[in-house]
């Protein structure tokens, strides 16, 4: 078991080293680099000037040096100034994480505590009509565009009912835990309902397999209650499958973060992202991806060791394939 | 049970699809938006109006003989748009997945085939590709400057270069379901014996995996690539929504729904027709793709 999670954390590292150098060059690639902007908002700069302060700045030197030094600063925790923001990137991204951690968290709970118990029940009837609507309902979860199902909340609670603000972390010159929270309730929401869908399907699913196995049956003929066929034997088992679900899909939450983010105007990794990608931001850009990058490589690695200790059944040599 | 003819294979796949009402209804539905959306100039001139052309005096109309839809913040037509926003996403949905898979299919048949240090290099570069934040990466790939790929600029100026683009995108990131499906399944046609005697009669690894695996192995890839095009579609709106995608003034309806964003306080109907269309689109395609694989794989009958 130690020599294997050794063994992921290495394959993931050179990983995150691929990705960050693959990042490094595509964002090399985006459209004006930062002395090209100065040079465009400041007319008294003349081409020797803009030279010179690309060779202050490394512009000049070839990719792989840059990325290089760029390497030897990140690994010391040093990765410069944001251009946008006017300060040092580790300051930006620390309460960004928090918010974003904070949306992801509660979103993550509210969607399991709808998906489980709707999961069970569809598969403990399965095939009839219950079953059909959650089925349905799966359907539309993964179907609907997230930014349209957002706007339409937005339409219902902000603009016709005036309940919710449509945007913002808090209201300018109030503040307070309270008004924090009434601003939380639309993007958590929103992002709930983005994944709910595909937890009761995968939900449902593992009930309906483990509900087939032999312990099931076992079980039922010792004359064990229904209730504690479901709960004690059934659930339990078919909650395994889940953890690993859950942490595979950790990317996509934070895909689905960064549109509610964008959308809500809240202030976490994915909009800090966006808007670094938009504005240019070179070195803010490069830390919010590889950030991104390390949540979906944290999220594999999970799964696999996750699977791994809490299932007896399951050997490494099976989970490697 | 009465005794009839032997039914023929595609038959009986084809009375298995046809017991799934949902994915009929889809294929329906996905047909008329097809021909509804490629005939888009056809009712453009029928209605004589023009998709692109604004009228500020005839904002936000309600619908009306001669918009049937009304008209959308700049008088432009909203009916002809939404036809034109859906030519945009069937085409990148159909494209992105027929590149993707055909990619996915090369690599997974060489992968599975060859094995070894192939297959190891192409699993990991796989595993590398699964392991990417998918939508910031690819907001990463819509901003790429063209012009410093060195791109001529007969491509980078031309119209369609954001339809391309997108295309290709989202098929870069898109083939590892297919090649993992077809690398698995030609791992356990290669052991089989026509496999085997094909191979000892002389036949090259080219006419192998193109006569005898890639036939075993194309329902998988049917049943995946279909699944695949609702998630492109979302992808391309997505991305044409967060100002990435399709570039106005060319309709997509992400793009429409931006704007409907913007006017939510003074119109908020205009957030309605683009996102259901994507929302009736995308559940067609899952719909379709859940019925194919019903009726392709007999086994999967959960």
């Amino acid at each position: 078991m130690f020599r294997y999670v050794i063994g992921r954390v290495l394959e993931s590292l050179i990983v995150l080293l691929v990705v960050s150098f693959a990042i490094y060059g595509l964002i090399g690639l985006m459209p004006g680099d930062p002395i090209d902007l100065m040079i465009q908002s400041d007319p008294n700069l003349s081409p020797a000037d803009a030279k010179r302060l690309k060779a202050l700045h490394g512009l000049d030197q070839p990719i792989v040096d840059r990325y290089i030094a760029w390497l030897r600063g990140a690994v010391q925790g040093e990765f410069g100034y944001s251009r946008n923001h006017g300060r040092l990137v580790t300051n930006v991204i620390g309460p960004r994480i928090t918010n974003t951690g904070l949306l992801l968290g509660l979103s993550l709970i509210l969607s399991l505590t709808i998906a489980i118990p709707i999961g069970v029940y569809a598969a403990l009837k399965p095939y009839s009509r219950a079953d059909y609507l959650v089925n349905l309902f799966c359907f539309a979860g993964i179907s609907i565009p997230p930014f349209w199902l957002a706007l339409l909340l937005i339409i219902l609670f902000s603009v016709t009912l005036g309940w919710l603000p449509a945007s913002g972390m808090e209201t300018v010159g109030k503040g307070g835990f309270f008004d924090r929270l009434h601003h939380m309730v639309l993007p958590v929401l929103a992002l709930t309902l983005a994944s709910v869908g595909e937890f009761t399907r995968f939900m449902r699913a593992s009930m309906l397999q483990t509900l087939r196995q032999d312990f099931i049956r076992t079980a039922r003929a010792k004359g064990v209650s229904q209730p504690r066929v479901v709960v004690n034997h059934a659930l339990r088992n078919a909650l395994l499958p889940m953890v690993t679900i859950i942490a595979l899909s950790l990317g996509r939450l934070f895909s689905g973060a960064l549109i509610t983010e964008t959308m809500f105007s809240w202030l976490g990794m994915g909009k800090m992202i966006y808007d670094a990608i938009l504005g240019n931001d070179y070195n803010l850009a490069l830390v919010g991806l590889m950030f991104a990058t390390l949540l979906t490589l944290i999220g594999n690695f999970l799964a696999d060791i996750g699977y791994v200790w809490l299932d007896p059944r399951v050997t490494l040599s099976k989970a490697r394939t | 049970m009465s005794v009839t003819a032997p039914e023929s294979m595609n038959w009986r796949m084809g009375k298995r699809f046809m017991r799934h009402r949902m994915a009929v209804a889809s294929l329906c539905l996905i047909a008329l938006l097809a021909m509804a959306s490629f005939g888009a100039p056809v009712i453009e001139a029928a209605l004589d109006v023009d998709a692109d052309k604004t009228n500020l005096f005839n904002r936000s109309a309600t619908p009306s003989l001669d918009h049937p839809l009304g008209t959308d913040e700049l008088g432009r037509d909203l009916l002809v748009r939404l036809l034109y926003g859906g030519r945009v996403s069937l085409i990148v949905g159909l494209a992105a997945a027929a590149v993707a898979a055909v990619a996915g299919t090369f690599i997974g048949l060489l992968a599975g085939y060859y094995g070894g240090w192939l297959d190891s290099i192409l699993m990991r570069v796989t595993d590398g590709v699964i392991a990417l934040p998918l939508l910031p990466l690819l907001i990463v790939l819509a901003a790429v400057d063209l012009t410093k790929l060195g791109l001529p600029t007969v491509l980078t100026e031309s119209e369609n270069v954001s339809l391309y683009r997108i295309v290709l995108i989202i098929s870069f990131v898109g083939w590892t379901t297919v090649a993992r499906l077809v690398r698995a399944e030609t791992l356990t046609l290669k052991r089989r014996e026509f496999i085997r005697a094909a191979i000892s009669q002389g036949a090259g690894a080219g006419r192998v995996m193109r006569v005898h695996i890639l036939p075993n192995a194309i329902s998988p890839i049917i049943v995946a690539t279909t699944l695949s095009i609702g998630n492109i579609i979302l992808l391309e709106s997505v991305l044409s929504f967060l100002g990435l995608g399709i570039q106005p003034p060319a309709a997509s309806w992400g793009a429409m729904l931006t704007n409907a964003q913007e006017l939510i306080w003074a119109n908020p109907t205009l957030a309605i027709w683009p996102g259901l269309l994507i929302f009736v689109t995308v559940i067609a395609f899952n719909f379709l793709g859940d019925g194919l694989q019903d009726a392709l794989d007999p086994r999967a009958l959960d």
